[in-house]
């Protein structure tokens, strides 16, 4: 009586275990990609198997770490050093902080303890559309209105000179752009706060203003901190708004008004070349990309860390 | 919050001492300057689209939609452009959908708490983090010598013998270096991990009595996510993917890295009107190895265009227009799903 009953379970049985394997596969997919990027990056960068020469085999790790001037396109006799794309790249993610912490943290604010309901409800999507817009319309608005229409007249009336493509414009695009990631991952911690909290300041004689910067935003400190460097490592990797913006001449002078180009902008630019496939330009590409994928890996990590070591717990 | 409200008005009216007016003062500033910072993103946007869509003016044309490249700004269209990006999308979505619906169905209904899923979880928060350019790396050695390979199989010479009845000759078919299906592939590999993570939180926010329910009743583990989890959490799921696939619409960078084309006057498959899909569907097999260009590449392309009378921006302007218009039915297509899922659930 028992045995039509058993002998279907068990084939179910086996179709759920097969089940159960082709989406672990999906799931490990995910690991794979992580050691093919590690894979594709260290054996062209670092050291290449069979016939090939990585880069690192080719040029020193101290021409890449001290010389200050960056011109693969020039064979072997160009100059490597990493130096003038870090810090366009540095100085694009640091005018982007300058514009979106204070713009994103004022909003988290702004809609966690002053906005009603209603009104958050109109706020969130606006800035769920201004992140989704895509990188490349930042990097027009940058250079056809942010340049001429803002930047030029202002610094022109101060009498200095602002160059077509500069850094200043793409840092503010990527502000703009990093802000409502700013913006929605900190009010997600400031909402966490216990209301009780905010009752007890209250209670205490405490304005609204001492409430949220003494006694929330402090609460939220760790989630709010995260918050920011995630926005920092992705105006790092932003590629596109700065690669049409920030120009295409690397340079080790820190002046923002002036054309730089960042190591994302160099990636594209030397994809987009007609170098052949294993020149040295072409592989620096790939030193480029490992010391990019390293940077935003230990920013991330950090702000990971950070979140976990030092987040206040409330019951 | 009802409470500061009061408490502002009881202080003015009793006229007490000056540092607490002050006090109530910097707390009333400090409220405008968090109203000033959240409009002035809805300011940003609005000035962002008005001075695109002001640009774009005098390139707005029907023609637009239809021309191919030229160098002649007046005559310039993204014709090219739009079929990319649609047979990119199509492919991304048919490659990461399945897959990134699959890895979130195990890691939330069926993985256990082993080193290997833990493994899986961590790094697929890291892996949300990577820069899409990476992933471009990752295409242009990897995926397109796997595609160059695969063209000595495709050459049209080879014959394969089927169990000895037939001789099939395999069909001929030119793959390029560029060609849309390496581009979806890497562009799938972008928007996995943001797929994998939206379908976890559509799962999660299935209640765990209709799992047990449905366990209770004596359906299976994969009986109880096939008939009741997955048809419970699907707009969910609907929506965080359609937001995902949108941003392969919108991202140039690891495209361009794989060495799509940025001048175009082809569109893949010679595929220009749906017409010409259904009167020859043969032309649908060469789409996924033929060349292609899409939206953004095209407007990146436009916006670098070194011209002295600046005519290329209105071109670049009138790009950005049509791929924004795009981007906002997609999103409207994934409110409609949220707001008509959340009429009918009740838990």
């Amino acid at each position: 009586m028992t045995s039509p009953v058993s002998f279907s379970t068990s084939i179910s049985r086996r179709h759920e275990k097969l089940i159960r394997v082709c989406l672990f596969c999906c799931a490990a997919l995910s690991v794979l990609t992580t050691g093919a990027i590690v894979y594709v990056l260290l054996s062209n960068a670092i050291y290449a198997p069979g016939d090939k020469t990585a880069f690192f085999e080719r040029v020193s790790l101290t021409e890449f770490l001290t010389s200050a001037q960056w011109k693969p396109a020039e064979g072997d006799k160009g100059r490597f050093g990493i130096w003038p794309l870090l810090s366009g790249t540095m100085m694009v993610a640091v005018i982007s902080s300058l514009v979106s912490i204070p713009a994103g943290l004022g909003a988290a604010i702004y809609m966690s303890e002053y906005a009603g309901a209603r009104e958050r409800q109109i706020l969130k999507p606006v800035l769920e559309l201004l992140a989704g817009i895509p990188s490349v319309v930042f990097g027009f608005f940058a250079l056809k209105f942010v340049t001429p229409w803002l930047l030029k007249p202002l610094f022109g009336w101060l009498d200095v000179k602002v160059s077509i493509f500069n850094s200043l414009s793409a840092g503010i695009v990527v502000g703009i752009m990093v802000t409502p990631l700013i913006a929605s991952l900190s009010e997600d911690v400031i909402r966490s706060v216990p209301r009780s909290l905010r009752e007890a300041a209250h209670a205490l004689g405490s304005t609204k203003y001492d409430v949220c910067m003494k006694v929330v935003v402090p609460a939220a400190l760790s989630g709010i901190l995260a918050s920011f460097l995630l926005a920092f490592s992705r105006a790092v990797g932003e590629t596109m708004a700065v690669a049409i913006a920030a120009g295409g001449s690397p340079m080790l002078a820190l002046n923002p008004l002036e054309g730089s180009q960042t190591m994302t902008g160099f990636m594209v630019h030397a994809s987009t070349g007609d170098s052949a496939a294993d020149s040295i330009s072409r592989m620096s590409m790939y030193a480029v990309g490992i010391t990019l994928f390293l940077l935003t890996l230990v920013i991330n990590l950090i702000s990971g860390w950070i979140l976990r070591k030092f987040r206040e717990e409330y019951q | 919050m009802s409470i500061s409200l009061q408490e502002t008005r009881v202080s003015f009216r009793q006229g007490t001492d000056s540092l607490l007016r002050r006090r109530l003062l910097h707390s009333r500033v400090f409220r405008v300057v968090c109203l000033l910072l959240t409009y002035s993103s809805l300011g940003i946007l609005g000035i962002l689209m008005g001075s695109v869509f002001w640009s774009s003016l005098s390139r707005l044309a029907p023609d637009f939609l239809s021309n191919h490249y030229s160098m002649n700004p007046v005559r310039c269209g993204i014709l090219a452009g739009i079929w990319g990006s649609f047979w990119l999308v199509m492919l991304t979505a048919a490659f990461s959908i399945p897959i990134g619906v699959g890895s979130a169905v195990y890691l939330e209904e069926m993985a256990s708490d082993t080193w290997l899923v833990r493994l899986i979880r961590i790094n697929l928060s890291n892996l949300a983090g990577v820069p899409s350019i990476v992933y471009g790396i990752l295409g242009l050695s990897a995926f397109r010598p796997l595609m160059l390979s695969l063209q000595t199989v495709f050459d049209g010479t080879r014959v394969v013998n089927v169990m000895g009845l037939f001789r099939v000759r395999i069909l001929h078919l030119e793959i390029f270096d560029g060609s849309v299906l390496i581009g979806a592939m890497t562009m799938s590999l972008v928007i996995l991990p943001i797929v994998i993570i939206a379908s976890q939180e559509a799962l999660r926010a299935i209640p765990s009595s209709i799992r047990v329910a449905s366990l209770a009743l004596g359906a299976t583990r994969w009986q109880t996510i096939w008939r009741q989890v997955i048809p419970a959490a699907l707009p969910g799921i609907a929506t965080g993917v359609i937001l995902a696939v949108s941003r392969a619409i919108g991202e140039a960078a690891p495209i361009m890295m794989i060495g799509v084309l940025t001048v175009a006057s082809m569109c893949p498959g010679g595929i220009e009107t749906p017409l010409q899909m259904l009167q020859d569907p043969t032309r649908l097999i060469a789409v996924p190895f033929d060349q292609f260009t899409a939206m953004p590449v095209e407007i990146y392309d436009w916006s670098k265009q070194p011209d002295p009378q600046d005519r290329f921006t209105a071109v670049a302007a009138a790009g950005i227009v049509v791929l924004l218009l795009v981007l906002l039915l997609i999103n409207a297509a994934a409110m409609i799903v949220r707001a008509r899922a959340g009429r009918n659930t009740q838990w």
